[in-house]
């Protein structure tokens, strides 16, 4: 059998799960709904776009990121700072201080980052840098506590936050991805050129803040009251359901109006996603075959000697760690609109950066392709694992009384199975398959 | 008087607790440097080492407790932790033999290591959860206080109030002697000076002789003791919940970047520069300052720089600073 054709046949093997995901009840593991297979499905394209964002930075340059959780959760801030309505009245009451503050902040950094490359090395630098930081420091939060306050008043059951610009929701998907480059550039200037684990610690970090701050910042992003009612791109469900030509066709189809609205919508999700993913993977691949990308895999196999052929190791590095996280971005975003809600008390790093990692080294690190698999079959076996559990459970414990306490230990920590099966699957097949199911080629 | 006060407001809130936190810290930080410095390679799976090792202590303090076995003033946890310890040796033992050996034999690349040590953290996790559940688990008992507040007062007349929790005692007193004994085992054993050659240049020590395997095991049954008695003094001290002590890797890394990874030294000093940080700028400063101010420049408000969730943002804001000032830290380390 050719490896094309193997390949394929993985993709196909994937999608008879979903297919069968949404016809059967059989096996005690699928549940025969089609709206739970297109859930899946559409987590998993956009699991599959995060997973391409990590090849890009692990597969092509050897990047190791573990902050993946940091750069999806601003790009869903994105979508709410672009595309829901300002709230009336935030920007008069305080909007204009905290920006003001951000840009004071902002110079205050530039001021010591110009003071350090300026001044000669010694007591004078360091003690004015700290100076600067600390007077900067002050002001800043002078400035910004008044407006944060003003702000956060308004209305604190359903607003107190600043709301966004009230643009095109779609158009919240690229400002997902620049927003995670930015935040991609501070990191990758500092942990890039040093030792990889330095790389890998400092993006731990700064998902955790990132984090922080949108837990805490209510002006921004409400914190953990979250932002509900993000707008969709899509129409509602019970717009649908009142839409007479929609019920007449969707009884064509014989679909009663509620399926068929459901259907509808994640249907279009899936397109929407399918488009985004396949755009992606399309330049992924241009990219891999480019000069641009023999040059990126020269550099991830021998740094010393692509160094030595004159290529910038570092600003390469910094380059594609940026694309990376943007992607990483993008999808974030795409998750947010999906869910049509931010919850920032919800993103958790064993969801949405280690099991990212898993799905690209199941699915093939180096390979475009492989990461795509990796990510929907990963999220597949994400959400079929627990069911898995439990069945195994009820099994095993089936001697024993209904009522018994191991049992319903068991049966409750049941759940807890997913992580240790998502470790064992990347250690086996870290030791037994590193090359991944499509290894690069 | 109001010096007085001011300095013992200052003790209690944020001298002590940071002394404490800080000895939490540098034993954690010398778990992740001695992997580094022997096996050359962040563990990432260290957080969840110290939950197991914890989550064991807490399951045996239970039972003691159910059996009516205590140790009197002390919490019945110290009576666990060696049973704690063991079972932790036993644990990075097999995942030793299980996961790295291979990846050792193969010379594979740092960063693979790392990736199974993620596997690793995955499945510890998933088994703490599975065990002990994902909530929060208190397990002090005994003398909860070694000086009340009240008694302090009516001891000094002064106004503010100085209490010593016991588990931040025995914190600073176990801690004090772990780490006597670990620089003792270092730097007198045969085996501790075999583990420092090993650490210094690999091959100068396999030509003298020195067995790998055995410096490697020995290796981790220390940091399997250091992580579980860290993760205990750190549940005594809080509370138990397996999240929190994952969280704990970024300061944890954080203390041993600074003071330099692969340096014992250095992750102790590190220990406490983060946790010391951590605990001034989260700290509300409003108090301290009216005592010391005169009154028409007291605070209004809580003179608090961050809040307290931010105290992660701070062993990174620190962590930052030294990766581009001096990455070696402060204790030359070996990696840059």
């Amino acid at each position: 059998m050719s490896e094309t054709v193997k390949h394929t046949l993985l993709f196909v093997a994937v999608g008879v799960l979903l297919l069968l995901e949404g016809t059967t009840t059989g096996l005690g593991i699928f549940s025969g709904s089609w709206n739970s297979a297109l859930t899946i499905l559409n987590m998993g394209l956009i699991s599959a776009i995060m997973a391409l964002g990590v090849n890009l930075q692990w597969g092509f340059a050897g990047l190791f990121n573990v902050g993946i959780m940091g750069f999806t959760a601003l790009g869903g801030l994105a979508v709410v700072l672009t595309a829901m309505p300002a709230t009336p009245g935030a920007w008069s009451a305080g909007g204009g201080r905290i920006l003001l503050a951000l840009v004071l902040g902002a110079l205050t950094i530039a001021a010591a980052i110009m003071a350090y490359r300026k001044l000669a090395a010694g007591l004078t630098r360091v003690l004015g840098m700290i100076v600067l930081l600390v007077v900067g420091f002050f002001l800043f939060r002078v400035v910004l506590d008044p407006g944060v306050d003003a702000v956060e008043s308004i209305n604190p059951a359903l607003a107190g936050n600043i709301g966004g610009l009230g643009l095109p929701v779609l158009l919240a998907w690229p400002v997902g991805g620049l927003l995670a480059a930015g935040a991609a550039w501070v990191i990758g200037k500092t942990a890039l050129g040093l030792r990889s684990d330095y790389l890998a610690i400092a993006t731990l970090g700064i998902a955790e803040i990132i984090l922080s701050v949108l837990k805490n910042e209510d002006w921004l992003s409400r914190g953990v009251k979250n932002v509900v009612g993000l707008p969709r791109p899509l129409p509602y469900e019970v717009d649908l359901q009142n839409d007479p030509g929609f019920v007449a066709s969707a009884a064509n189809w014989g679909f009663d109006p509620t399926t068929a609205s459901t259907l509808y919508v994640k249907l279009g999700y899936a397109l929407l996603f399918t488009a985004v993913l396949l755009v992606l993977l399309w330049m992924a691949q241009m990219a891999l075959k480019s000069p641009w990308g023999r040059m990126m895999r020269a550099i991830r196999d021998n740094e010393i000697a692509a160094r030595a052929m004159g290529k910038d190791v570092t600003r390469r590095h910094l380059q594609i760690f940026i694309l990376g996280s943007a992607i990483c971005g993008i999808a974030g975003a795409m998750m947010t609109t999906l869910d049509s809600q931010l919850t920032p008390g919800t993103y958790n790093p064993l969801r949405f950066t280690f099991l990212i990692w898993v799905m690209v080294i199941v699915g093939g690190s180096g390979n475009n392709f492989g990461a795509v698999l990796g990510g929907i079959l990963v999220w597949f076996l994400w959400i079929k694992v627990e069911p898995l559990g439990i069945m195994l459970i009820e099994l095993a414990t089936s001697g024993m009384a209904e009522d018994s306490w191991p049992r319903g230990h068991l049966l409750e920590s049941a759940a807890h199975m997913r992580l240790f099966t998502m470790g064992l699957i990347l250690l086996l097949m870290l030791r037994f398959n590193p090359r991944g199911l499509i290894p690069e080629k | 008087m109001d010096v007085l006060n001011a300095l013992v407001a200052l003790s209690n809130f944020v001298l002590i607790p940071g002394i404490a936190y800080g000895s939490q810290l540098a034993l954690g930080a010398l778990g992740v440097t001695l992997i580094y410095g022997i096996l050359r390679f962040s563990n990432f799976a260290h957080g969840d080492t110290m939950a197991f090792g914890t989550m064991v202590t807490i399951l045996f303090t239970w039972w003691f407790q159910s059996m009516g076995i205590s140790a009197g003033p002390l919490p019945t946890a110290l009576l666990a932790l060696p049973i704690g310890i063991v079972a932790t040796m036993g644990l990075v033992v097999v995942t030793d033999r299980a996961v790295y050996r291979f990846y050792r034999a193969q010379k594979a690349k740092p960063v693979i290591f790392v990736m199974a040590s993620l596997g690793v953290m995955f499945m510890i996790n998933g088994l703490v959860r599975f065990i002990i559940g994902p909530g929060d688990q208190r397990f002090a008992d005994g003398e909860r206080f070694i000086i009340k507040a009240r008694t302090f007062k009516q001891m000094t007349g002064l106004d503010e109030g100085l209490a010593i929790k016991t588990s931040q005692g025995i914190t600073v007193v176990t801690a004090i002697i772990v780490v006597a004994l670990l620089f003792w085992f270092l730097n007198k054993t045969r085996t501790g000076k075999s583990m420092r050659a090993y650490s210094d240049n690999e091959d100068l020590a396999l030509l003298s002789g020195i067995n790998p395997e055995r410096v490697v095991t020995i290796t981790w049954l220390i940091v399997a003791a250091l992580a579980t008695i860290a993760g205990t003094l750190y549940g005594l001290d809080k509370s138990f919940k397996p999240f929190t002590y994952f969280q704990l890797l970024l300061p944890i890394f954080a203390a041993a970047i600074v003071g330099g990874l692969g340096s014992p030294l250095g992750a102790i000093a590190g220990g406490f520069v983060i946790a010391m940080s951590e605990v001034t700028v989260t700290y509300a400063w409003k108090k301290v300052a009216g005592y010391l101010l005169p009154e028409s420049l007291a605070p209004d408000g809580l003179a608090q720089l961050l809040s307290t969730d931010y105290k992660f943002a701070v062993s990174f804001a620190i962590l930052v600073v030294v990766l581009l000032f001096k990455p070696t830290g402060i204790f030359k380390g070996k990696a840059v």
